[in-house]
């Protein structure tokens, strides 16, 4: 065992091995401060650059619905944001009570011998490349939503205005869903740990006291893992938030601030990734620029958020929130 | 003496393993059965058969019968079993996000029961039941996890009686209390078998002495010996018990 | 307690239907999984040809994508790979106090950032230090840039396996060694390591899989190029690059083509994947 090559070698407690004993520390260390380094660099370039776009606009960028590169430059980020949240709360209505379902199913119901592979499934859809759920959306799911889900949507429930005008296919609400899609595997797998954590001795105090299964799984495990749960899904809405190229490809990529679900409009990343490369002025630059420190900020704060929640779980052990 | 439950040839497996073999015994009414054994002698097993909770365990698999009153535990199902056998276990498990009084309620609230005056009586009822009502009575709204591990565990008792079962399983209710703790837990079994039927697993055999009238010694997965608790005692009929009892082994 | 039996069958029906929705849930989000996968099969395999793969994008093959990508991500994983694992290193070994848990605090914070904002990060980098004659503002379409950007991503990520991987060595082993006398630093390089090298691997091959499906960064730094590689000051194609261009251009033809480089990019992070699982087959065959 070459264990003993080393030791046998060379000598012990050198000057040789205490210098490379706090070289090799000191190394490790500096480049794990400079990891993080890069991370306060990020945020410095980025008010660096936003700056100008900054002082011209102020607050009023972030309430400004023109996005206008001729002069008088005008830029204003309340559209991308509204269509931030729109698609970030279609995500999340849609992809959380599936992803619980699916929680529950693998950590509650599920036999023993399904629950690998089925949980390897779900984690699949996390190993998909955002751009090939985009073509997926463009060619599969936007035709469905088209000619089949939005017009049933507006023959039953037309009367809301969020279910009128033209379904295109291309709009808010597929941008929803292939976003709901996209969190799934996160929220489901965080879930599934916080479920795994709850002790068998709170679902055997359910049960015996005549509960079902699902009696048992509402009150012992959803109850207790509630906290962690939350964080699952706050972690879910980070990174709904980020999403770029599935959004970008199915959300229409019109500047529009619409009610409707059918309508097309744009998020943060996906109006960035549309035409920063077009940016004409250097005001425009940085009032992308500010953009994307608008979309770091709601994402950074989201999931600190979530991270401290999900710890604050982990660490209690037991569930009450 | 009535006849609460019956076991008639019970055996179970976990999974290849079986853990209790044949077992024939009677569980009187309105008294209480102590089982005792060395750790490991399946105990715990022979309890959870009867309430049907063995069978959560993957794999478990349990052969034989159980009548409650004539009726066959096997053949209704595991919800209304456990309705009318209820359990406590060694170590408390209150549902430590709910408060007291919707612990105790909890049992009620599958049943059904929504009428808030109905709770009321019957939260106040299990609680005087368990011993607890005056140590808590103020804070009902506390968190269930928020009480010591002996009043943890009288929770648990008040929140098993608040559905009215007709037989208790307790499952070595004091082995992670202290002293003082178990003796409130034991007088407070005397109080109980005035209405229930009580099944009390210890690996304290004084435990077993004080409190029991029937006690049943196990051994390796079986029923070596089941007698009146004094006769056991002092007359143990097997050598095995008498070498348990003695001390010399277990 | 007696109760009418209504409730109780109530209870049961109410207890089937929610397990047979948690499974519906489960269909439900492997129905987009199975259509991407079939789809990309289908239409994918009917527009792979000799041609697409031995063209460049300029004319209508897809031998430059590769070729880019394959450079992207081979160059982030030279940089990202070391700076990852030291910095795994580190979280595991030296990192139990206040400053290690800062630390790994905000390399998770890290593993967060939208890699739209991490593009345009990378664009605004290297175009002011372009300015101030550290290489050139126009750099930011650039091959460097690329990996730059590739490279803020992959570390974090690498850095969070690695330190998962550390971890999973037992501390008996790490014992035995300081107990022979064997310093601290030999300990963590010549026993810990390569005993957590598979996991290490796994995590590496796993970043690697990850940034090579990367899209939005790569719109801004890397930008794209229709013919092959031109040099690492120069614009790059790569796989999800073209994926995109051609799913929202106008010609069918090249639409239809995109699912074709779709599965060309999924096979290559499928094999990437399988990989690492021989390299922790072999090594732990070896033991």
């Amino acid at each position: 065992m070459h264990l003993f090559r080393w030791t046998r070698g060379k000598g012990r407690g050198t000057s040789t091995d205490t210098l490379g004993e706090s070289l090799f520390q000191w190394f490790s260390t500096l480049i794990a401060l400079g990891v993080v380094g890069v991370l306060v660099l990020i945020a410095i370039v980025l008010f660096f650059e936003a700056e100008a776009s900054i002082r011209a606009f102020g607050w009023s960028f972030l309430g400004g619905t023109v996005w206008n590169p001729q002069p008088p430059l005008l830029f204003g980020a309340f559209p991308f944001v509204y269509g931030t949240l729109v698609t970030s709360a279609l995500a999340l209505l849609f992809g959380v009570p599936i992803s619980l379902g699916i929680a529950i199913f693998l950590s509650e119901l599920a036999p023993p011998w399904i629950r690998i592979p089925l949980t390897y499934v779900v984690e699949l859809l996390a190993a998909v490349p955002s751009v090939v759920y985009g073509l997926w959306g463009i060619f599969v799911l936007a035709p469905v939503m088209r000619t089949a889900i939005e017009p049933f949507l507006q023959g039953t429930l037309g009367f809301l205005p969020i279910f009128q005008g033209t379904p295109i296919g291309l709009d808010k609400l597929s941008a929803g869903v292939i976003l709901a899609i996209m969190i799934i595997p996160t929220i489901s797998s965080v879930s599934r740990e916080a479920f795994l954590a709850v002790p068998d001795s709170q679902r055997e105090a359910a049960l015996s006291l005549g509960a079902t299964r699902w009696e048992t799984t509402r009150l012992a495990v959803l109850r207790y893992a509630r906290a962690g749960i939350f964080g699952a899904v706050i972690l879910g809405l980070g990174r709904a938030v980020g999403e770029t190229m599935a959004v970008t490809m199915t959300i229409g990529n019109k500047n529009v601030i619409s009610v409707s679900l059918f309508d097309q409009g744009q998020t943060i990343a996906s109006w960035i990734a549309n035409n920063f490369t077009e940016a004409e002025t250097p005001l425009e630059l940085s009032a992308f620029i500010e953009l994307g420190l608008v979309l770091m900020l709601m994402s950074l704060i989201i999931n600190i958020f979530a991270r401290l929640m999900v710890a604050r779980v982990l660490r209690r052990g037991e569930g009450a929130a | 003496m009535a006849i609460k439950l019956s076991v008639e040839s019970l055996s179970a497996w976990y999974g290849e393993k079986l853990a209790i073999q044949d077992i024939t015994m009677d569980i009187e009414d309105r008294m209480v059965t102590a089982v005792i054994g060395p750790s490991g002698c399946g105990k715990s097993t022979l309890i959870r058969c009867l309430n049907r909770m063995h069978e959560t365990i993957p794999k478990a698999r349990v052969e034989g019968k159980v009548l409650l009153q004539g009726e066959d535990v096997y053949a209704s199902s595991p919800v209304s079993v456990r309705r009318r056998i209820g359990m406590v276990f060694q170590k408390a498990n209150p549902f430590p996000t709910m408060s007291i009084y919707d612990n105790v309620a909890a049992g009620l609230r599958l049943n059904g029961v929504r009428n808030r005056d109905e709770l009321d009586k019957a939260v106040l009822g299990s609680l005087k039941q368990a011993a607890l009502w005056d140590e808590v009575k103020d804070s009902l709204d506390e968190s269930g996890a928020s009480l010591s591990g002996g009043q943890q565990q009288r929770l648990c008792i008040a929140r098993a009686l608040a559905v009215k079962p007709e037989v208790l399983l307790m499952d070595e209710p004091c082995s992670a209390l202290d002293p003082i703790a178990t003796a409130k837990i034991e007088d407070l079994i005397f109080d109980l078998k005035k209405d229930f039927t009580l099944v009390v697993v210890t690996h304290n055999m004084q435990q077993a002495a004080r409190v029991s009238e029937t006690t049943a010694f196990m051994y390796l997965g079986k029923l070596i010996e089941v007698n009146n608790t004094r006769e056991l005692f002092e007359r143990p009929r097997e050598a095995l018990t008498e070498s348990y009892i003695t001390g010399r082994f277990g | 307690m007696k109760l009418p039996l209504d409730r109780d069958t109530w209870r049961h029906w109410i207890d089937v239907a929610m397990g047979v929705a948690a499974f519906v849930c489960v269909v439900i989000a492997i129905i987009p999984l199975g259509s991407i996968l079939l789809e990309a099969c289908i239409r994918g395999l009917q527009s792979l040809s000799p041609a697409l793969l031995t063209s460049t994008t300029g004319a209508g093959g897809i031998v430059n994508s590769i070729q880019g990508t394959l450079i992207l991500i081979l160059l982030s994983a030279l940089v990202s790979l070391p700076v990852g694992i030291l910095t795994g290193i580190y979280l595991a070994e030296f990192g139990k106090n206040r400053l290690g848990a800062g630390v790994r605090f905000f390399v998770e914070v890290m593993t967060q950032v939208p890699s739209m904002v991490v593009g345009i990060f990378v664009y605004s980098l290297v175009f002011e230090l372009g300015l101030i004659g550290l290489g050139s503002p126009r750099l930011v379409f650039s091959t460097i840039s690329g990996v730059l950007a590739l490279s803020t991503i992959m570390v974090p990520f690498v850095a969070r396996t690695s330190e998962e991987a550390l971890r999973l060595v037992p501390i008996a082993v790490r014992e035995s060694s300081l107990a022979l006398g064997i310093p601290r630093y030999r300990t963590i390089l010549r026993v810990v390591v390569p005993s957590a090298s598979s996991a290490l691997v796994t995590g590496g091959l796993l970043g690697i899989a990850r940034v090579a499906g990367e899209t939005a960064p790569l719109l801004v730094t890397a930008f794209g190029n229709n013919d092959w590689f031109r040099g690492l000051d120069q614009p790059i194609e790569s796989l999800p690059h073209t994926i995109y261009v051609w799913a929202t251009g106008p010609y069918v033809a090249q639409n239809q083509a995109a699912w074709g480089v779709s599965l060309v990019l999924v096979v290559m992070m499928l094999g990437l994947s399988i990989v690492s699982r021989v390299v922790i087959r072999l090594r732990s065959v070896s033991r």
